[in-house]
């Protein structure tokens, strides 16, 4: 009874199984990127959707409420995506692997672009939309690939030097530190008085974070990580010099043990703890460590300047995020137009004055008012301007990857600089095929 | 799944030549009245397992069009996803996540039977407040992995409490031998309720006879244990063994959320394999994922064989 029972049911299950192979051996997976890369043709109108990280300020509802009124046959829906980058990638590619139309327009990464593009998952879309003229040149870096754009920039970052103005001034130094030297003269100075306060911390955990911080200190000393023509180029001098500005400052004691789990948040708790002098965070902080309710003990007691370097002033990485058009969308004609409303100039300074995001827009960075109410547009504007874009590659998960484990590698003293670059340049060429 | 169907017994009272017929027919009736449910676990279950074995063995070609910069990509089926797993660089990897795997798998287990077994007398024992006792001991098992790997990441922050109670400065977070042993403790510390919770169940329907003639014959507390409770828990417990066994394997959130992704100390293979999806290579993730999947079957059916787990409820029929 049992045999008979059983067999029966293998025969069902036996059954079921080669037909879901049936189904799977259906379903093709070439995906791969169109043979043209022209700008298409954004023609249609009609109702559209926009796939964005968490709303969390309510500015694009209300942006979305101003733009619905004015065009009741090209409404835009806001479609949610978790708050984490690397899950919105995540679902845009799975929408982009499916080729559905859910998604019409999506805000990509900075550091998207070129694996977006690559794979035709996005639209290149005309030069001549955008007034290109008046935007930050390295944001409009940060959406092209191919030398094509691919994304129109919406929203911008840059690191900021973040320092304790009243313990600079006690010691005597009146200026922000421009080079590395300068910064750690005057911790000499600073530290002389209140033993144990560390003098520097950016974001060295490996993660994100430190691709940033790494390209910042090679970049801020003279050198490239990826070049313009996509080669990769850290076996240099000024590469190492960069690299050994945060291992050597993480073995001396510049920098604290501690520094090595920081990410943007463990370094903020640091700094607002007063356990700081000098801190590389994104703009964000400003707001955050002057607040008054007790949860900052630097209220009111630090200023902000452009990054140091080698020799001069240094060279940040860019953050933010570009707006592009699903190639399987709908309706692209009202997704152009309603990109070029986001990016305009006077959203932008809505946006800045709602969210503090930073603007792509030169001019904003001036207005005095806006000055009063975000005292750090100047330094901002001053770094974003003169920043770079962190490598654009299609394999860019690998490329961030790479540099992680081998500056990591040398930050925690596994590999000399030497070694962990040497090692690097090797690993990226290979990634990139040049 | 308890898909059993009783056929009513009627052969006895039939002329055994029309019985074999009625017998086929009920059998048949049987065969239809499951295959609902075996569509669906078709559908749920065998589904996705085939189709991502067809995918671990394709392989796509990738290269950039030098004029347009656009990706041509060709696929063929091939072996290579899997030999290049163990070749090279990428070798080296996955043997140091199957040794974090295996090591997480042995030493988590040993500590949360020995501690689960603990609670579970604990729990077993009549006391006042053994309400209490009892719901403290389970609300790590209530909260989600990816929570607690986030209280234990602030715990183990440079500045955080763990720190603090040791007056050590230990970078958990970093490379090295202490990030393994966060992910140990956290484990621990979420799951031993897990196997406190099975074997209590267990212990609770061993009758007290047993015990009364234990204490009466004046065996002590600790044979008592050796030679009753454990013996009659047994059962339960290879189980419960079995099921962490199983999870530990497969572990990624805990290390991923608490320490991060990318820290050779404590990369298992299901990282490995997130790693290769999230870098769109779906063949070499698969193919990670078949591994992953014949070393838990290997274990798992070694562990049946060699401790008799009893996941099918064989041993109650046995025992009666």
């Amino acid at each position: 009874m049992r045999g008979r029972r059983g067999s029966s049911v293998s025969v069902a299950v036996l059954s079921t199984l080669t037909l879901v192979a049936g189904v799977a051996g259906c379903g093709g997976d070439d995906g791969g990127g169109g043979t043209s890369a022209k700008p298409g043709t954004f023609d249609g109108k009609g109702a559209i959707t926009w796939a964005t990280g968490k709303d969390t300020s309510g500015y694009i509802k209300s942006a979305l409420d101003t733009w619905n009124k004015d065009h009741p046959n090209e409404q835009v829906r806001l479609i949610e995506l978790p708050e984490a980058a690397d899950a919105q990638r995540q679902q845009l590619i799975q929408n982009a692997q499916t080729k559905s139309d859910a998604y019409t327009i999506v805000s990509t990464d900075v550091v998207w672009t070129a694996e977006f593009a690559a794979n035709g998952w996005i639209e290149q879309l005309p030069e001549d939309a955008f007034p290109m003229d008046k935007m930050l040149k390295p944001a409009i870096e940060t959406a092209k690939y191919f030398n094509k754009l691919y994304a129109a920039p919406w929203r911008t970052n840059g690191g900021l030097l973040f320092y304790r103005k009243d313990l600079l001034a006690a010691a005597g130094v009146t200026e922000a530190p421009k080079t590395w030297d300068e910064m750690k003269q005057a911790c000499q100075k600073v530290q002389a008085k209140n033993p144990g306060i560390g003098c520097y911390a950016g974001q060295l955990e490996k993660y994100e974070g430190l691709t940033v911080n790494f390209s910042e200190a090679v970049q801020s000393a003279g050198g490239v990580v990826v070049d313009d023509q996509g080669k990769p180029n850290v076996n240099t001098p000024e590469a190492k010099q960069g690299l050994d500005f945060l291992a050597q400052g993480l073995s001396s004691g510049v920098i604290p043990k501690d520094a090595i789990t920081y990410k943007e948040e463990e370094g903020r708790r640091a700094f607002q703890d007063g356990k700081l002098i000098f801190h590389r965070q994104w703009p964000y902080q400003y707001a955050l460590a002057n607040a008054t309710d007790g949860s900052s003990k630097v209220s009111g007691k630090f200023a902000v300047a452009p990054l140091p370097g080698l020799s001069g002033p240094g060279k940040s990485s860019l953050g933010g995020l570009n707006l592009a058009i699903s190639k399987f969308g709908k309706n692209k004609g009202t997704a152009l137009e309603f990109i070029k409303f986001i990016t305009s100039e006077d959203e932008e300074k809505v946006q800045l004055e709602k969210t503090s995001e930073a603007p792509v827009y030169t001019d904003l960075y001036d207005d005095p008012g806006l000055q009063q109410k975000f005292p750090y547009l100047p330094m901002l504007k001053a770094s974003v301007e003169n920043a770079a874009a962190r490598p654009r590659v299609v394999k860019y998960g690998d490329t961030t990857l790479a540099i992680q484990e081998e500056a990591y590698a040398a930050l925690t003293g596994k590999k000399t600089s030497d070694q962990a670059l040497k090692d690097l340049q090797s690993k990226l060429e290979s990634i990139v095929g040049k | 799944m308890s898909v059993t169907v009783e056929q009513p017994d009627t052969t006895k009272r039939r002329p055994p030549g029309r019985g074999r017929s009625r017998h086929e027919g009920v059998g048949r009736l049987a065969a239809y009245l499951v295959s609902p449910s075996l569509l669906v676990l078709g559908l749920v279950i065998g589904y996705p397992i085939v189709s991502a074995l067809r995918l671990s063995f394709v392989k796509s070609i990738e290269g950039i069009d030098p004029d347009t910069g656009l990706i041509t990509r060709t696929s063929a089926f091939s072996l290579e996803n899997y030999t290049n797993i163990f070749k090279g660089d990428t070798g080296a990897v996955f043997w140091n996540a199957f040794w974090n795997t295996t090591t997480f798998t042995v030493v988590t287990v040993v500590i949360e039977t020995t501690i689960g077994v603990c609670m579970a007398l604990i729990m077993n024992k009549a006391f006042r407040g053994r309400g209490l006792v009892r719901a403290s001991i389970l609300v790590p098992w209530a909260i989600p992995t990816a929570i607690s790997a986030l209280l234990w990441r602030w715990i183990f922050a440079a500045d955080g409490v763990a720190n603090d109670v040791l007056h050590a400065n230990v970078l958990w977070t970093t490379e090295g031998f202490q990030a393994w042993l966060a992910v140990v403790i956290a484990d621990t510390w979420k799951t031993a309720p897990f196997i406190g919770l099975l074997v209590l169940a267990g212990m609770q329907v061993i009758p007290a006879e047993v015990y009364e003639a234990a204490k009466v014959d004046g065996a002590s507390g600790w044979r008592t244990f050796w030679r009753i409770t454990l013996p009659l828990v047994k059962p339960a417990l290879v189980v419960a063994v079995l099921f962490r066994m199983l999870d530990v394997l497969r572990m990624f959130d805990l290390p991923f959320v608490l320490i991060g992704p990318h820290k050779a100390s404590v990369e298992t293979l299901s990282i490995l394999s997130w790693y290769e999806m999230n870098n769109l290579r779906f063949g070499p993730a698969a193919a990670y994922s078949t591994v992953l999947f014949i070393y838990v079957a290997v274990v798992a059916y070694v562990f049946v064989r060699v401790l008799g787990a009893d996941i099918v409820g064989r041993g109650i029929e046995r025992s009666r």
